[in-house]
């Protein structure tokens, strides 16, 4: 008797525990919607966006996976291009680089998001999917830095190159004040603190960058090669970059690294990175773009690949280099027909120059017009 | 962790083992059909229950058994988790069996006195109009999603615990298990692992004895007291030991759900693959949250080899309720007040 009553009420406090961690939560995030809402209303992207979309003539529903890390930039596009374009729906699921090319070689996806251009093996699997002698190509869509935030009292402004990147991440640096980094900042008073150094705790394409631009440009200060799983030696780790990012804005003296979004978002210092140009490039949007520019092809065979090969050693005036891109998979040839008008609707819309400023808005890094103008011939081309 | 408690509805199971055969041997003669119907629906549920855990045994160990071939290294004894490198994937279990064994003794040591001394008291002490709002306060915290807990964790319990760390450091650090390498350092070790999961698992722990000690026999009690027993005594000599398989298998319940907890985990630790007896340093890791962490971005080898580490939790976790059931098996005489 006395278990069924306890049953009961327990199934009412459930209830009410549910009803009411709903409510906050869906309280967070209308507040979450709102503020977006208000900074893309104040650029005035959402309007233009919507008049620079061209409906596919045979529009249809598409399906799409991959990458998680240009999640947020398919959103901000499957939102404009749904609104005016209301019979081209599009489903992105997330769930890695890795699984979206799984999917979109066997023929369940239109096209995949990935961090990684297309291996080998994974080309060979496509001509499978891409009937007519096609395969899957990779097209650059979403850039993006990676910055280095920091939370260090009494400093603003922080200048690290690549060697002192690479050993303050592999505890060989372990005081603010060492002497590799005050050389860096001449006039800045460091603390003699530790220092936290947070890396991510997943496996991550943000670290397989960071760990490409050390292993090239920190002269071998960084033993490892580039890699999604963290290789360094101590300091702590935390799961995606919002935790990364979370970590560093509340431990004092730390350091981490995560996309711009999050450094914007949490308010967090960027350092600037001494490469070799006249003066430390900060890491801004108009820094990184100008790193993309001078990005050379990979020198994939099928010439519609378009797959960059990024500088990270870079010394131009003005390019930070810690940057990257990330692409969209489909076929050259032999697209599924009754997909194709709207796919390269969709495509033509990301890579106009309203898509790129939408995605800007979001911590993204707008592609320059030498790579989306490359990018327009081929989406021309696609069959 | 779905298993069911051992022996913890007392009640139900004893019944049913007691009367069962001399029931159904009387209502051989005259079966109905509501009969037939209810004992294949009955029966179907078991058959499918079994059928069901043999399924998730054998999916696991088939993919473990592909992954654990590829693996270039021992993967009993490997600290690194790199499955998806081409050329040489090496990885193992080594660090994760011991952090998950680690935090969830923490637990178990700081939840399971707490929550006895918690349901003796709405059970025995507190007055009746505290002990109800009471307990419900306590099954409501079993409700709060492991998300909250993990968050809370992160946001308040590891910026707290700062100064609890530097004591153990610096009057237990001769101890080597309390040593702290990097004071100063975010606590996000095991050992904040080990005291979140033990808030987790207390309301659990909890709600089961409570039930339990509520169900000691009035008579034993009263027996007791009129013996001249003070109340305490009377809870050591007639509640404790007719409690005390009650209190085992709810432990065990509680057990489960510390060895299994996923993203309260994720959130708070600082993974690594570093097996250190510091309990206060960060690092480590538990089955559970490397699984969380490590699924997104697995490729093929990645997932299997994540498959082989999820097969040995769940063999881990067989392990345990065995060994429960078989103390409470053991214990069953001796608690015998089955008047």
């Amino acid at each position: 008797m006395k278990l069924q009553r306890n049953g009961r009420s327990k199934a009412l406090a459930i209830g009410a525990v549910a009803l009411v961690s709903s409510l906050s939560l869906a309280a967070c995030g209308s507040d979450n919607n709102n503020s977006s809402a208000g900074s893309t209303g104040g650029t005035g992207g959402s309007s233009t966006s919507a008049a620079a979309i061209k409906c596919a003539d045979k529009q249809a529903p598409m399906l799409a996976a991959g990458s998680t890390a240009q999640g947020t930039a398919i959103d901000v596009w499957k939102a404009a291009f749904g609104a005016a374009c209301p019979s081209s729906t599009l489903n992105y699921s997330g769930g890695g680089s890795g699984a979206g090319v799984q999917q979109f070689n066997q023929g369940k996806v239109t096209f995949a998001g990935s961090d990684a251009a297309l291996k080998a093996t994974e080309v060979e699997a496509s001509k499978a999917v891409c009937t007519g002698g096609g395969q899957g190509i990779d097209l650059p869509m979403v850039g993006g830095l990676v910055s280095i935030i920091f939370n260090v009292q009494g400093v603003d402004h922080l200048v690290l190159d690549a060697p002192t990147l690479a050993k303050i991440f592999d505890s060989q640096i372990t005081k603010w004040n060492a002497p590799e980094i005050a050389a860096l900042n001449p006039g800045v008073t460091l603390p003699a603190a530790d220092i936290q150094a947070f890396h991510r705790s997943d496996d991550s394409g943000t670290t397989q960058n960071l760990t490409a631009y050390l292993a090239k440009a920190s002269n071998g200060a960084w033993a490892y090669p580039a890699a999604k799983t963290w290789a360094g030696k101590g300091g702590q780790s935390a799961a995606q970059s919002a935790g990364v990012s979370a970590q560093v804005k509340s431990v004092p003296n730390s350091i981490g690294y995560a996309e711009l979004s999050y450094a914007q978002q949490n308010n967090l210092k960027s350092a600037s990175i001494a490469t070799g140009a006249s003066k430390p490039v900060d890491a801004t949007a108009v820094n990184a773009a100008t790193t993309i520019a001078t990005a050379k092809s990979a020198g994939a065979s099928n010439p519609n690949d378009l797959a960059l090969s990024l500088d990270y050693a870079t010394k131009a005036e003005g390019a930070y280099p810690i940057v990257l891109v990330t692409y969209e998979i489909v076929c050259d040839k032999g697209n599924k027909p009754e997909t194709l008008d709207t796919l390269k609707a969709f495509l033509n819309y990301t890579i106009s120059d309203a898509g790129q400023h939408a995605i800007g808005d979001k911590g993204y890094v707008p592609l320059p017009k030498e790579v989306s103008d490359k990018v327009k011939t081929v989406i021309g081309t696609l069959s | 962790m779905t298993s069911s408690p051992p022996g913890v509805p007392r009640e139900t199971t004893e019944a049913s083992t007691e009367t069962s055969p001399r029931r159904r041997s009387s209502l051989q003669g005259n079966s109905r059909r509501g009969d037939s119907i209810f004992r294949g629906a009955s029966a179907g549920s078991g058959i499918l229950l079994l059928v069901i855990m043999a399924a998730i045994a054998g999916f696991l160990i088939y993919r473990s058994s592909i992954a654990i071939n590829k693996d270039t290294t021992s993967f009993l004894t490997t600290f690194e988790w790199d499955p998806d490198n081409i050329q040489k994937p090496s990885f193992g279990i080594a660090v994760l069996v011991f952090g998950t064994l680690v935090s969830a003794a923490i637990a178990m040591v700081i939840a399971v006195p707490v929550a006895i001394g918690i349901a003796l008291f709405i059970s025995h002490y507190a007055p009746r109009r505290i002990a109800q709002p009471f307990a419900y306060l306590v099954d409501l915290l079993a409700a709060v999603p492991s998300i909250i807990y993990g968050l809370w964790g992160a946001l308040f319990l590891v910026p707290h615990l700062g100064g609890l760390n530097s004591w153990l450091d610096h009057y237990l650090g001769w101890t080597y298990i309390f040593k702290l390498s990097h004071p100063g350092a975010p606590a996000r070790s095991l050992f904040t692992v080990g005291i979140l999961l033990a808030i987790m698992v207390l309301p659990i722990i909890t709600a089961v004895s409570r039930e339990v000690f509520r169900q000691v026999p009035r008579m034993h009690e009263e027996a007791a007291l009129a013996l001249g027993a003070t109340r305490w005594e009377m809870i050591r000599t007639a509640v404790l030991p007719f409690g005390r398989p009650g209190i085992i298998s709810a432990s065990m319940l509680g057990l489960g759900r510390a060895l299994g907890e996923t993203i309260a985990v994720a959130t708070v630790l600082s993974a690594s693959n570093v097996l250190s007896l510091h309990l206060l340093d960060a690092g480590g890791g538990t089955f559970a949250q490397n699984i969380a962490l490590k699924f997104g971005e697995a490729g093929s080898v990645g997932k299997d080899a994540l498959m082989a580490s999820g097969l040995v939790l769940f063999v881990i976790t067989l392990l345990v309720n065995g060994a429960a059931r078989m103390i409470v098996a053991r214990r069953k005489e001796y608690s015998g007040a089955n008047s």
